[in-house]
């Protein structure tokens, strides 16, 4: 039998859990690892900061649902990975992240380049891995993408000091997996199934809140065939969107601190909530003693530690989101067989009334470049069949109520975190994942400065993907909260002028368009969609747009500040 | 509410310092703590004391059951359980006051276990009333050190 070094061993492992492509940046403990990478077929992105290569992983993971890999080094490669890492951990996102160590020797002894980063780590991923014995590396890398890609979803990361990768393995060895405590359940208890059935058929103004669960476990399918059947209106949380088509009558769409009046007030309104996946986050709760007052939940999650932690719920369902909504509808449809089905048309027509009443608005007239008119006309040029990816901010809430997501996996944005720079490194995973997809990262000018060096990672591997900036000059998010909670004292949120971004993107050899008038946008963005290079469209915005609807931190949900309530403020 | 809950891990490294930590950061306090390895050597006991909501506790344990290593894990009811911490005492002791102490001692079946010039050792095991009504009457003489093992406790009969 042959002998390999760990370092062959884990490429080989890697191979075997199907992995096509790596993000990373090589580093004194990995130059073995990337050794045995440089004859490997395994494409690897180089990034021009770990964290690129820890939101790529992640991006392409959303787009795909296939687990994304990143590597860095040990010391600050590894501490860079931390952000990214989080926020995979708090979006549940499928991840294994390989760091360099120190030789096991040195490990404790505050060597060059030594970081404690299981211990960093620990709570922000699933699970976490140093390795001690290069035996062990089989076992663990299998372990690994079980735990990152099962049950609920989450980041593996596992620290691989130096010497293990040059020692010596047997090229077959193998060893069994060992989990004795993992076991998440997937099917769902169905006398609870058949319990959620009867108190849906018998309630008179149900939702359904769907959210990341329903994407992240392939639900959405028989989500849209449960609506069909039961013809319940659907709020998404900002994770949930594409889960349910926005375009369809029963959609809602987003709720919460920037969602739609409707969603909210549905409910508000609502008797009957149906919780698919989601984890009543605050921003979509608002003030949490006073959300959907008059509603009973039917929470169905994976993870029974989401279950009542947040809202009280009368209904637990603990289970993958894609089998236990087939064994709902199954079951309701039963239950409605016999017992006829519920008469929802009141229910239904203020609904319908809720829409046309409170529709998102924004000043139409205008001849400013309106953030809200740029993203429409994204959705309407790209007919709805792109995958957008966005910074975190105003642009972000712009793109989730202004886009309409009709499919899932098609929104990749940084929810649970709230990860500035997420979207230009996530976009560039995403693209990879999906390349015959148009992907759009819809950016702001603040949050791509934190990492703009990866145009360099898209234009040199020729990831031709489209920025779209929507450029106000601010860090526009926290520039809102100043005007309308601190008096209008702009405390270090004007960053206007202070970079040429299509100077910026030229310099890397990217194209770059300005537009600074209302009647260039759709030209621009139509340009930036045939040329075949990565584009960025700088947006001169109307500076001081805010993001409305808007609930204030602290108020119930029902309670939204719009843009005629704050006029001349 | 005190409550005991007894987790059964794998008998790794670092397990300990990821159960302890999901304490500290999800915000709930550990009153004691005990670990040791069961009649299986892959497989470690840590018994925690904890003082905490009803609600609370619901969730201290959904979350420790997240944790990779944790295989198992029990809330014991109090009314039916055996539970013991060994402590060890150390008191101020002259010649005067030795008989004193000692009669206390026998009166609780604890044990000297070491007797100097100036002080004297003594170990009980029981559980946490008793200790601390032992401890309540040493306290006059001086109590120089105080060690404690943490709670660990088995409930009764043939449930496991």
């Amino acid at each position: 039998m042959g002998k390999i070094t760990g370092a062959q061993m884990i490429i080989k492992c890697l191979k075997e859990e199907g992995v096509e492509v790596i993000f990373g940046y090589p580093g004194g403990k990995v130059i073995p690892l990337y050794d045995a990478l440089f004859d490997s077929d395994i494409r690897h992105i180089l990034v021009r900061h770990e964290q690129g290569a820890a939101h790529a992983a992640d991006g392409y993971a959303r787009v795909t649902g296939k687990t994304g890999v990143c590597i860095a080094t040990s010391g600050p490669g590894a501490t860079n990975l931390v952000t990214g890492i989080a926020n995979a951990h708090m979006d549940s996102i499928p991840m294994v992240a390989i760091t360099g160590q120190v030789g096991t020797a040195q490990i404790g002894t505050d060597a060059f380049q030594e970081a404690d980063i299981t211990g960093i780590a620990a709570p922000i991923t699933k699970h976490n891995y140093l390795i001690k014995d290069v035996k062990d590396l089989p076992r663990v890398i299998k372990e690994a993408f079980i735990i990152a890609s099962t049950g609920r979803p989450g980041p593996v990361l596992i620290d691989i000091p130096v010497d293990i990768t040059t020692d010596l393995i047997d090229e077959n060895f193998k060893a069994d997996i060992s989990l004795p405590g993992y076991k998440p359940t997937i099917k769902g208890n169905l006398k609870q199934v058949k319990q959620a059935a009867k108190k849906i058929a018998e309630s008179k103004k149900p939702v359904i809140f769907a959210g990341g669960g329903v994407i992240s476990s392939g639900a959405s399918d028989i989500l849209r065939k449960f609506v069909k059947v039961a013809k319940i209106p659907v709020i998404t949380s900002l994770l949930g969107m594409g889960s349910y088509p926005e375009n369809n009558e029963l959609s809602l769409s987003m709720a919460g601190m920037h969602g739609t009046k409707y969603a909210n007030l549905a409910f508000t309104e609502a008797d009957l909530i149906i919780a698919v996946g989601v984890r009543f986050d605050d921003r979509v709760t608002g003030k949490l003693s006073e959300f959907a007052p008059g509603a009973d939940v039917i929470h169905i999650d994976i993870d029974p530690a989401e279950i009542g932690k947040n809202v009280k719920v009368l209904i637990p369902v603990v289970g993958d989101a894609k089998i236990v909504l087939t064994d709902l509808k199954s079951e309701y449809e039963k239950y409605i067989e016999k017992k006829g089905k519920p008469n929802w048309e009141q229910w239904l027509s203020r609904i319908k009334k809720l829409k046309e009443d409170y529709p998102l608005k924004y000043d139409r007239n205008s001849n400013k470049v309106k953030p809200a008119y740029v993203v429409e006309k994204i959705y309407e040029l790209t007919k709805g069949d792109a995958i957008i990816c966005t910074e975190v901010g105003q642009n972000q809430m712009w793109a989730a109520q202004y886009y309409k997501f009709t499919k899932p996996r098609t929104l990749v944005s940084s929810g649970g975190l709230g990860t500035m720079g997420f979207g230009l490194p996530a976009a560039i995973g995403a693209k990879i994942g999906r390349p015959d997809k148009t992907v759009i990262d819809i950016a702001g000018d603040g949050s791509i400065q934190m990492v703009s060096q990866e145009l360099s990672t898209a234009v040199t591997n020729k990831i031709n993907i489209k920025i779209m900036l929507l450029n106000n000059g601010y860090l526009g998010m926290v520039r809102q909260w100043q005007q309308i909670f601190f008096k209008g004292r702009y405390s270090h949120t004007c960053i206007y002028n202070c970079v040429d971004f299509v100077k910026l993107v030229e310099a890397y050899g990217g194209v770059g368009l300005r537009v600074k008038k209302k009647e260039e946008v759709e030209n621009a963005i139509k340009k930036a969609l045939e040329i075949d290079n990565l584009v960025l469209v700088d947006f001169w915005i109307d500076r001081e747009e805010n993001v409305y609807p808007m609930v204030a931190p602290g108020s119930p949900i029902s309670e939204m500040l719009e843009s005629e309530m704050l006029e001349g403020v | 509410m005190n409550h005991i809950i007894s987790v059964l891990v794998e008998n790794k490294a670092g397990v300990l310092a990821k159960i302890s930590g999901l304490f500290s950061r999800r915000g709930f306090n550990i009153e004691s703590l005990a670990v040791g390895p069961t009649d299986d050597e892959k497989i470690s006991r840590i018994t925690l004391a904890v003082n905490a909501e009803e609600h609370s506790i619901e969730q201290i344990i959904k979350q420790l059951y997240k944790l990779i290593n944790v295989i198992k894990i029990q809330e014991l009811d109090p009314s039916n359980i055996v539970e013991r911490e060994l402590v060890l005492i150390k008191v101020g002791a002259d010649s005067k006051t030795r008989p004193e102490i000692l009669e206390i001692v026998s009166v609780f079946r604890a044990n000297i276990v070491d007797v100097a010039k100036k002080t004297i050792m003594i170990e009980i095991t029981g559980n946490s009333s008793k200790v601390k009504a032992l401890e309540d009457l040493l306290r006059p003489f001086g109590i120089l050190e105080l060690v404690r093992t943490g709670k660990i406790a088995c409930s009764r009969g043939s449930k496991s």
